[in-house]
C-alpha cells in the first residue's frame, strides 16, 4: 500500500493542476467557507442576542423568592466559577420633609447588575449615561419620578425607612426593571450595606429576594439544572428563555431563521459534493481499470482515491475556514454602522465544525461512488462500455442521507426542526424527481417538434434521462433555497416588520384616577402627545375555576401557578385592540355588554387548562365576580401595545372603582414637561418604554444582518452547485458538439440545441423550485414565525426565468470552448 | 530444453445475454502457449479475439472452462489475487496506449514496479526508458509526446517488470505504418531479450507473420 499512497500523493498535485479535481476542491472550499462563515457570524450574533436577553434579567439565571435565599447557592456558584449578586426589593414610603411617595426600594450587592448596565443621569429626566458599580454606602439613586414627586434634587437627603441617604445620582434605568411595568412604582437603587439601618425588613413585611448568577455558557448550562433541582419550594428560577416575552420571542425567531439559512447551506454543500464526486468517479474509471490491469488490488484503488479526496477535503477545509472567517470579518467591517452593539469575539467551534463537516460530507456523499470506482472491472481497458456494477440504492444514498441528517441535527440544535427539515427535504426531492421524470418523458414524446435544434436538445434531455432528473433535482433544490432566501425571505421580513408598529407608543401611563382621566388626556394632548389607547384597569385575584377554589389546587407549570395565585390586572373595552386575534369563541357583541363574560389570552388559558364556557370566579375590589369564558385570544405581546390576559365584557365592572391606563407616542422636548405632568398628577406612574422598543429593534437589526449575510454565502454555494451540475456532463457535451460539427452542423445549430436543452432543464427546475419555496415559506411563516404568508405570484415567473437563464449561461460557458475549438482537436483528445 | 506451458486455456466459453437471446462470443476454445513463444491471434472483427485475450489475461471470467496463467487457475483466484498475479506476471500494451496523463513518462513506467513493491522503481524505469530510446523524454507528460513515443513508453511500462506473459491488443492500430513498424521491432526485441511470452491480437498480416505461431479465430472458435 505504501506505493499506492506515494502514488496518490504524488499524483495529487498534478491532478489538481490538470484541473480534474478543481471542481471538487471548489465545491468543498465554498461549502466549508459558507458553513464556517455562517457558523462564525451566527455564533457571534447568537451570543450577542444571548447577552442582550441576559440583560433583561441582569444575569444569566435569576432565583427569586419571598423568603431570604440561602448562601449555599452562591457558594456552589463560586465553586463553579460563576459570578453572583443579590437584589432585595420591597415597597416603602420615602420621605423628604413633609412630602412622601410610595416607591420600590432595591438594595443591591456589589457586582450588580451581572449583565447589562445601569443608566444614570445628573438630574431628574436628564440625559442617561452608563454607570459601572452601585451606590456607595450612605448614598441612594432615586429615579426621576420619585425625585419629582418628593421635590428633591441631587445632593439632597431623603429618608428610606430609618436611614437618611444622600441622593448621589438619578436612576434612569436598570436592565432588569422588566416589562411588567404596570406593577412598578417609582423606584430607587441603594447599597445593601445600608439595608439593616433602614429597618425596613421586619417580620411579616413583604420582601422580594433575588439571587443573580452569570458565567460562561458551559458553566451556566451545568449550573442551571443543579439549581433547578436543589432550589426550595417557593423559589422561582428564571432563565433568559422566559426573561421577557418581547426579547424572548424575537431571539427565538431569529435563531430559527438563522439555523434554517445555515441548513440550506449544508444542503447545497452536500448536493455539490455528491455531484462532483460522481464526476470524479466517472473520470477515474479508466485510471482505476488501468491500475487494476497493472496489478493494483481493490484496496489499493480505493486507497488512492480516498487518500486523494481526503487530502483535498482537508486542504479545502483549511482554506474554507480561513475564507469563511475573513468573509465574516469583512462583512462585519462593511456593516459596522448598521448594528447597534459590538458583537462578542468569535469562538473557534465553527473552524472545527468546518473540518468535521468537510470529512463527514465527503464520507457520506463521495464514499459510495468511490466504492463503486474500486469495483470497476479491469476489462474496461479493452472495452470502455463496461463500468462498475450498479450500487444498491441503500448503499448509494444511505450514507449521504445519514451524513446530511447528522449535520442538520447538529446545525439546528433542535430535533423537531431537524426532523421537519429532513421530512420537507425528502418530500421536496421526491416531488422534484417526479416532476423531472414527467418533464423528461414529455420532452421525449415531443421529439418531432420544430427544427433540428429542438430535436437535438430534446433528444439529449430524454437520452440522459437519469442524469437529467438528477440535475433537475439538484438545480431545483439549489434554486428553491435561493428563492427561499431572496423572494420568500423578503416577503417574510416585510410581513414581520409590518407587525412591529412603525411608530409604537413610547410612553405608558398607569394609575390615572377615573376622575382625572379627561384632564390628564387634555394635558397630554396639549403637550403634543398622540394617545393610542386608553383603558380602564382594576386589580383582581382568581378565586375559583368552575366553582373549585384555586388555592390548594395542583398546577402543571410554575407559570400557571403564578396566574392563579397572583393578582391580575383586569380591563374591558368595546374593541379588541391591535395585536389580538380571537382563536376560539367570539369578541363581545353589543348585546353582550354588561354580561358576566370574559375573554382570556391563550397563554393564560393553556397554563391553567381552561376551556370555553368555564366559570371563573374573581375577587375584584372585595367583591366576588363570576364570569364565563366567551373567547380565547392570541395576544401578540411584542406589538408594544397595552394588552391584558383577561378582558371583561364592557359594562360589567364599570361600577367598581378602578383607574385608567394610557399609551401614547410622546416626545416631551424637555424634562420640565414630564416634571409638570408628575406634579399635576402625582399618582400617575409614567413609563418610558422607548428603551424597550430600542432593545427589540436592535435585536431585530442583528437578526436581519445575520440572515442577509447567510444568504450571501448560500448564494455562492448555490452557484457552485449549478457549476457542478453543468460540469457533470461537460466532456460528453464537448464531444457531442464536435461530432455534430464534424457531421456538418453549424455552430449556431449546435449552440441552439444545447441552450434549448439547458433552458428546458433550468425552467423545469425553476418552476418546481418556486413551488417548493412557496410551500417552505408558508410553513416557516405559520409554524416558526407565527405570521400570515401569501406567496407572491412573481415567484413562479422569477423561478422559471431565473432557472432557464442561469442554466443557459452556465451551459454556454461550459460548452463554448467546444464550439470554438476545431472539432478534430476535441475528438482526438478523447 | 523442454519449455513449460505458461498460458493454457481449457474449453473456454463466454456467453452474454442480449435482447436477441444468449450470444456465444467465445465457444469452447482450448490452447496452450509455451514460455518464450510468440503467438498472433488474428481474425475478422467480432470473431471474439479481444474477449479471448481478456479471459486469458484474467481481465474477464469465462462462462465455463479454465485459464491457467503461470501455473495459477484464474477461476480459483478472487479479483485481488488476480490483480496481484497481473502485477507480477503480466504486461499489457494497448492500441490506445492508456498512459496516465497526470504522470510523466518516467512515472508511468515506475507505476507497475511500485505496485509490485519494487524499491528500485525509479532506477529500473529510467533504464527501461533508455532502452526504448526515450532517455531524454523521462520528464515529459503523455500529451507532450508523439503517438509513437507514447507507445514506446507503454512498451517500456509493459516490459519493465519482466512479465511472464505480455499481452498486446492491436499495438500498432493507432500508429502510421513507419512508426508502427518501429514499435513492432522494439516489441519483438524486448520480447527476445527478456524471454517473455508474447500474445498479440492484430489485424495486420505483416505483424502476425513475425510471430512464431498464428491462431485464427472465426465465430468464437479457433480454426
Amino acid at each position: 500500500m505504501r506505493a499506492a499512497f506515494a502514488l496518490a500523493l504524488r499524483t495529487l498535485g498534478r491532478e489538481a493542476r490538470s484541473g480534474d479535481l478543481a471542481v471538487l476542491f471548489l465545491a468543498l472550499f465554498v461549502a466549508v467557507a459558507a458553513l464556517t462563515g455562517v457558523g462564525f457570524l451566527v455564533g457571534r450574533v447568537d451570543r450577542a442576542m444571548h447577552l442582550q436577553a441576559s440583560e433583561v434579567l441582569g444575569a444569566d439565571l435569576r432565583l427569586q423568592s419571598g423568603q431570604p435565599i440561602g448562601a449555599g447557592y452562591a457558594a456552589e456558584a463560586a465553586r463553579r466559577g460563576i459570578d453572583t449578586a443579590r437584589l432585595t426589593s420591597m415597597l416603602s414610603v420615602i420621605l423628604k420633609g413633609d412630602r412622601t411617595q410610595l416607591a420600590e426600594v432595591n438594595a443591591v450587592s456589589p457586582g450588580y447588575p451581572l449583565r447589562g448596565e445601569v443608566q444614570v443621569a445628573a438630574e431628574a429626566f436628564g440625559a442617561p449615561a452608563s454607570m459601572r458599580g452601585i451606590p456607595a454606602a450612605g448614598e441612594v439613586w432615586p429615579d426621576s419620578r420619585l425625585l419629582a414627586a418628593l421635590g428633591a434634587h441631587v445632593g439632597d437627603t431623603i429618608s428610606v425607612g430609618s436611614a437618611d441617604l444622600r441622593v448621589a445620582r438619578v436612576l434612569i434605568s436598570r436592565p432588569d426593571q422588566g416589562s411588567g411595568f404596570v406593577d412598578l412604582a417609582p423606584s430607587l437603587l441603594m447599597n445593601e450595606a445600608d439595608l439593616p439601618a433602614t429597618q425596613l425588613i421586619q417580620p411579616g413585611s413583604r420582601v422580594s429576594y433575588a439571587a443573580l448568577f452569570a458565567g460562561s455558557r458551559a458553566a451556566i448550562g451545568q449550573f442551571a439544572p443543579w439549581l433547578a433541582h436543589t432550589r426550595q419550594p417557593g423559589e422561582r428560577l428564571r432563565d433568559i428563555a422566559e426573561a421577557s416575552s418581547e426579547v424572548g420571542n424575537a431571539a427565538t425567531r431569529a435563531g430559527h431563521f438563522l439555523s434554517l439559512a445555515g441548513l440550506t447551506g449544508v444542503l447545497l454543500c452536500a448536493v455539490a459534493i455528491a455531484m462532483t464526486a460522481r464526476r470524479y468517479v466517472k473520470r477515474h474509471l479508466d485510471l482505476a481499470a488501468l491500475l487494476k490491469t497493472l496489478g493494483a488490488t481493490h484496496g489499493t484503488v480505493l486507497g488512492i482515491s480516498l487518500l486523494q479526496l481526503t487530502c483535498i477535503a482537508l486542504i479545502a477545509a483549511a482554506a474554507g475556514v480561513l475564507a469563511g472567517f475573513m468573509a465574516q470579518q469583512g462583512l462585519l467591517a462593511l456593516l459596522q454602522g448598521m448594528i447597534a452593539a459590538q458583537l462578542p469575539p468569535p469562538d473557534w467551534h465553527p473552524a472545527l465544525m468546518g473540518f468535521v463537516a468537510a470529512l463527514l460530507l465527503l464520507a457520506g456523499c463521495a464514499l459510495p461512488p468511490l466504492l463503486q470506482l474500486a469495483r470497476v472491472p479491469a476489462l474496461r481497458v479493452l472495452r470502455r462500455d463496461i463500468g462498475p456494477p450498479p450500487l444498491a440504492a441503500l448503499l448509494a444514498y444511505g450514507p449521504a442521507a445519514l451524513a446530511i441528517a447528522l449535520l442538520i441535527r447538529w446545525m439546528s440544535g433542535d430535533t423537531w426542526l431537524a426532523v421537519a427539515f429532513i421530512v420537507g427535504l425528502a418530500a421536496a426531492m421526491g416531488v422534484l424527481a417526479l416532476a423531472g421524470w414527467l418533464l423528461v418523458s414529455l420532452v421525449g414524446r415531443l421529439r418531432r417538434g420544430p427544427g433540428i435544434a429542438w430535436r437535438y436538445g430534446a433528444a439529449n434531455l430524454a437520452r440522459r434521462r437519469g442524469e437529467s432528473i438528477l440535475q433537475i433535482v439538484a438545480l431545483g433544490l439549489g434554486l428553491a433555497a435561493l428563492l427561499l432566501l431572496t423572494i420568500v425571505r423578503g416577503d417574510l421580513i416585510q410581513d414581520w416588520q409590518a407587525r412591529l408598529p412603525a411608530n409604537p407608543p413610547n410612553y405608558f401611563f398607569v394609575n390615572i384616577p377615573g376622575g382625572q382621566r379627561d384632564a390628564f388626556r387634555d394635558l397630554l394632548a396639549g403637550q403634543g402627545a398622540q394617545l393610542s389607547r386608553l383603558l380602564p384597569m382594576i386589580r383582581g385575584r382568581l378565586l375559583a375555576i368552575n366553582g373549585a377554589p384555586v388555592a390548594g389546587r395542583g398546577f402543571s407549570s410554575a407559570r400557571g401557578e403564578g396566574f392563579a395565585m397572583r393578582e391580575q390586572n383586569l380591563s374591558w373595552s368595546d374593541d379588541i385592540g391591535t395585536g389580538n386575534k380571537i382563536v376560539a369563541g367570539h369578541w363581545f357583541r353589543p348585546q353582550e355588554h354588561g354580561q358576566p363574560l370574559v375573554s382570556v389570552a391563550t397563554d393564560f388559558a393553556e397554563s391553567l387548562g381552561l376551556k370555553l364556557g368555564d366559570q371563573l370566579t374573581f375577587d375584584v375590589a372585595g367583591e366576588s365576580v363570576q364570569v364565563s369564558i366567551s373567547s380565547f385570544r392570541d395576544v401578540q405581546w411584542d406589538s408594544l401595545q397595552p394588552n391584558f390576559f383577561l378582558m371583561f365584557a364592557p359594562g360589567l365592572l364599570d361600577g367598581l372603582a378602578g383607574t385608567w391606563m394610557a399609551s401614547a407616542v410622546y416626545r416631551p422636548d424637555n424634562s420640565a414637561r414630564i416634571a409638570e405632568l408628575v406634579r399635576r398628577f402625582p399618582g400617575v406612574s409614567i413609563f418610558d418604554v422607548g428603551q424597550l422598543v430600542a432593545q427589540v429593534r436592535s435585536i431585530f437589526d442583528k437578526a436581519v444582518l445575520a440572515v442577509q449575510s447567510v444568504f450571501l454565502f448560500t448564494l455562492l454555494a448555490g452557484i457552485v452547485v449549478l457549476l457542478a451540475a453543468v460540469q457533470a456532463t461537460r466532456e460528453e457535451r464537448r464531444y457531442e458538439s464536435a461530432m455534430l460539427r464534424t457531421l456538418g452542423a453549424s455552430r449556431r445549430l449546435v449552440l441552439a440545441g444545447v441552450l434549448l436543452e439547458f433552458a428546458l432543464l433550468g425552467m423545469a427546475a425553476g418552476v418546481i423550485a418556486a413551488a417548493a419555496a412557496a410551500c417552505a415559506g408558508g410553513l416557516i411563516a405559520t409554524r416558526l414565525l407565527d405570521i400570515p404568508y401569501r406567496a407572491d405570484p412573481a415567484l413562479w415567473i422569477t423561478g422559471g426565468l431565473a432557472g432557464a437563464g442561469l442554466v443557459c449561461i452556465a451551459g454556454w460557458l461550459a460548452t463554448r470552448t467546444a464550439l470554438h475549438a476545431p472539432p478534430m482537436q476535441i475528438l482526438r483528445q478523447d | 530444453m523442454e519449455r513449460k506451458i505458461v498460458l493454457e486455456a481449457r474449453d473456454l466459453t463466454r456467453k452474454v445475454s442480449s435482447p436477441g437471446g444468449v450470444l456465444t462470443i467465445v465457444d469452447g476454445v482450448s490452447l496452450g502457449i509455451l514460455a518464450g513463444e510468440t503467438v498472433a491471434l488474428v481474425g475478422a472483427s467480432g470473431a471474439g479475439k479481444s474477449t479471448l485475450l481478456a479471459m486469458l489475461a484474467g481481465l474477464d471470467l469465462p462462462t465455463s472452462g479454465h485459464v491457467l496463467l503461470d501455473g495459477h487457475d484464474l477461476a480459483q483466484l478472487d479479483e485481488d489475487a488476480r490483480a496481484k498475479l497481473r502485477a507480477n506476471s503480466v504486461g499489457f500494451v494497448f492500441q490506445a496506449f492508456h498512459l496516465l496523463p497526470a504522470l510523466t513518462a518516467l512515472e508511468n513506467v515506475m507505476l507497475p514496479l511500485e505496485l509490485a513493491g519494487r524499491r528500485d522503481a525509479a532506477q529500473a524505469a529510467r533504464a527501461m526508458l533508455a532502452r526504448v530510446g526515450l532517455e531524454n523524454r523521462t520528464g515529459h507528460y503523455p500529451r507532450q509526446l508523439s503517438g509513437g513515443e507514447q507507445q514506446r513508453v507503454a512498451l517500456a511500462r509493459a516490459s519493465v517488470t519482466r512479465p511472464a506473459v505480455l499481452f498486446a491488443d492491436e499495438p500498432t492500430g493507432n500508429l502510421d505504418t513507419a512508426t508502427g513498424a518501429q514499435i513492432c521491432d522494439l516489441l519483438f526485441e524486448l520480447n527476445r531479450e527478456a524471454g517473455t511470452t508474447l500474445l498479440l491480437v492484430t489485424h495486420e498480416a505483416a505483424l502476425a507473420a513475425r510471430c512464431g505461431r498464428r491462431l485464427t479465430m472465426a465465430a468464437g472458435r479457433l480454426v
